[in-house]
């Protein structure tokens, strides 16, 4: 593989990352979200999987595989699971703020990133560090959407981005963390996803429905 | 060494692997006691090998110096005290319909793997895996918050989990972040991470990178521990989850979480020189006692009120940190451990009464002390502790933090909190004395004490009392913790 042909690749990956956190901010589908989950997970493992046939690292290659099956393929699939069958269960209720809003907050927010990761770039401009503000702004975006969206299932996606966003920060800037921490750290959000779906489940049979703004026992 | 530095990860998770196999019984439920018991003498064994230095084991990935073992103490006094606890009042939830077998089963297991996680986490030499461990605690609580499946308790759960792992993830961030600029300064990839070598090249991390990634950590570890902006989950979970685990988040979760500050605070002020987490810190600690003490004159509820008495007590803490002195830090040490084993006693006794009542609002009990002896005595014991009186630990360390904050000329910080401290007080004593004195209504249900909570309570105040009126070798222990933190003298 060329420098030139990396370079292009990773920013190709990047750029199809930050989209499908746009294309998040602009459905209101519940299963079309899950889907631009996926893309962006197979977004995501493009990035290890390039820089490992980049360097040679086939550490780094299995690194790939595994986070394409786990972020592309097992974790959608947990949360496709958890969207109920009802009409008014698959979309997204009103939301707090509108998408002409949301998408011009989305831009902002990705100004907002190339701000703040000017110290990484500054560090180590090598290509790869270059693409990460497009992560940054992904996990910026998902905390948006964590606080606007008001389905539990939409919180679960804002919470999974948030974590792509993460793993995309560690795979451009240092190639990924060490193994075991990388094995770990998979391994919890594998089970945080579960139990959100899990969750996700009980509050439709508690609660008739999965509206976040029905939590509002607890309060002082 | 490497079986030393296991034995506290093992053990519970054996117990845990047996409780799968048998289910909920009498026989897993003491085998996770045992499981407990074994983390404090663990402790105790390490804390007389280790001297001031840190020995490593399983190739590096884990340590123990001071600070491990000070909190290997706090997770094994609690623990112990709490699943002892737990033997009677799963029972009596079982017999009340308010959990079934599988529910049992479920807490049987999960307890000794949250256990297991905190313990992984102090000893964790690689703060990656320290985050795991950490992040791994959430995941192991989700459904012990949620152990009643009632609406308020499925609410508490989700607000728990979501908010603790955006939090948390942001402490992944920052984590890596610091590994960015740890291979930078010249660590090697596989090693990047571990607390020495961070400490040995901490003088040339990068300082922007490292303004970021110790911003994030003090965000995200600071929602495990309870402080703002992420503390919102706090009342709800600790309200919600049945009383023994309620002792375990409040006493030592918060801790551990905050020691996980303490180690990532080491490294940075180091590079950064101690002024920029020393002013996260106060910011953070006073709003934490703020908005503590404001809630707490307000509280109607009081396993809510013992909630935000834990909130009000980690911001303290958060303010010792930040003044950072020798004498600081070794009292904050103290006041953990303290405030574990008061906390431990308030939460069982209430947990007692919430069964006997079937509430948890205030204005729903009172005469406890002309009802029970032991349970009234028990939350008199534990609040004592709580609210600083002598000869109570918390009086010499609310103390030494004091003289410690004066010390590093932080004397507004002191008197603000202070203050807070003072109005957090009354609100306690206001809503205890309302619960404890007065003669019983004459249809008060009568509040039943299992052996084993009975047993608990009965060894939690003994300790207290022991630990107040000495701290013996402890003393030395905390010392050395400050020291190798790099507390200033």
């Amino acid at each position: 593989m060329t420098q030139a042909t990396y370079t292009g690749v990773l920013d190709l990956a990047a750029g199809a990352f930050l989209l499908a956190a746009v294309l998040v901010v602009w459905r209101r589908e519940l299963r079309a979200l899950v889907r631009m989950l996926a893309w962006q997970g197979a977004a995501l493992a493009t990035i290890p999987l390039t820089v490992g046939i980049y360097q040679a690292d086939a550490a780094l290659i299995v690194v790939g595989v595994v986070v394409l099956l786990l972020r592309a393929v097992v974790l959608p699939l947990l949360l496709a699971r958890a969207v109920g069958t009802e009409d008014h269960e698959r979309r997204e209720s009103t939301p707090l703020v509108n998408t002409t809003t949301s998408l011009l907050i989305t831009a902002g927010l990705t100004v907002l990133a190339y701000a703040v990761t000017r110290p990484i770039i500054a560090l180590d401009p090598s290509p790869a560090t270059r693409a990460v503000p497009a992560a940054f702004a992904v996990i910026l975006i998902a905390v948006f959407v964590m606080v606007s969206r008001r389905r539990a299932l939409s919180q679960a996606v804002g919470f999974m981005m948030l974590d792509n966003g993460i793993a995309a920060t560690a795979f451009l800037i240092t190639s990924g963390v060490p193994l075991i921490v990388e094995l770990g750290a998979s391994l919890d959000v594998l089970f945080a996803v579960l139990v959100l779906g899990l969750l996700t489940g009980q509050m439709r049979r508690t609660f008739g429905g999965t509206d976040l703004d029905q939590l509002r026992e607890l309060r002082d | 060494m490497n079986t030393l530095l296991l034995l506290p990860i093992l053990a519970p998770l054996a117990a845990a692997a047996f409780a799968a196999t048998v289910g909920w019984r009498r026989l897993s439920a003491f085998v996770t006691v045992l499981a407990a018991g074994s983390v404090l003498m663990t402790a105790a064994a390490l804390g007389s090998q280790i001297g001031s230095g840190a020995r490593y084991g399983v190739g590096h990935l884990l340590r123990a110096d001071a600070l491990t073992v000070t909190m290997l103490i706090v997770i094994g006094t609690v623990g112990t005290l709490a699943t002892w606890a737990s033997v009677g009042y799963i029972n009596a939830e079982l017999a009340h319909g308010h959990t079934n077998q599988r529910g049992a089963n479920l807490y049987g297991v999960l307890v000794p793997i949250f256990l297991a996680a905190m313990s992984l986490a102090v000893l964790a030499n690689n703060i990656g895996l320290m985050w795991v461990a950490i992040e791994a605690t959430t995941v192991a609580t989700a459904f012990l918050v949620g152990h009643r499946r009632t609406r308020a308790a499925l609410e508490a759960t989700w607000k728990y989990v979501v908010i603790c792992s955006v939090g948390i993830a942001l402490a992944f961030l920052g984590t890596v972040l610091l590994y960015f600029a740890s291979l930078h300064a010249g660590a090697s990839s596989g090693t990047a991470l571990n607390i020495d070598v961070l400490l040995a090249h901490a003088s040339q991390l990068d300082p922007s990178v490292t303004h970021l990634a110790a911003g994030l950590l003090l965000l995200g570890y600071g929602a495990k521990a309870g402080l703002v902006p992420f503390h919102t989950w706090l009342a709800d979970a600790h309200s919600q989850s049945p009383a023994p685990v309620s002792a375990l988040m409040s006493g030592v979760l918060l801790s551990v979480a905050f020691s996980a500050l303490l180690r990532v605070k080491s490294v940075v002020d180091l590079a950064l020189g101690t002024g920029f987490l020393r002013a996260g810190l106060l910011i953070v600690g006073l709003l934490t006692l703020l908005i503590a003490a404001s809630l707490l004159v307000v509280q109607t509820d009081f396993k809510r009120m013992l909630a935000y008495s834990s909130m009000e007590n980690m911001g303290l803490v958060a303010v010792a940190a930040a003044a950072g002195t020798k004498l600081a830090i070794a009292a904050l040490l103290l006041h953990v451990l303290a405030h574990g084993m008061g906390k431990t006693l308030v939460f069982l006794a209430a947990g007692q009464l919430q069964a006997a009542h079937d509430s948890t609002a205030i204005r729903d009990i009172t005469g406890v002390l002309a009802r029970s002896r032991l349970i009234g005595g028990a939350f008199v014991v534990g609040l004592a502790v709580l609210l600083g009186l002598p000869p109570f630990a918390m009086f010499a360390s609310e103390l030494s933090i004091s003289r410690a904050l004066a010390g590093a000329h932080l004397e507004w910080a002191l008197g603000a909190a202070l203050l807070l401290v003072v109005i957090s007080f009354a609100a306690l004593v206001r809503n205890g004395s309302r619960m404890l004195l007065g003669p019983p209504d004459p249809g008060a249900p009568t509040i039943a004490v299992p052996r084993s909570v009975a047993g608990a309570l009965v060894t939690g105040v003994t300790l207290s009392v022991a630990l107040g009126l000495t701290a013996g070798p402890l003393t030395e222990l905390f010392r050395t913790a400050a020291t190798m933190l790099g507390a200033t003298p």
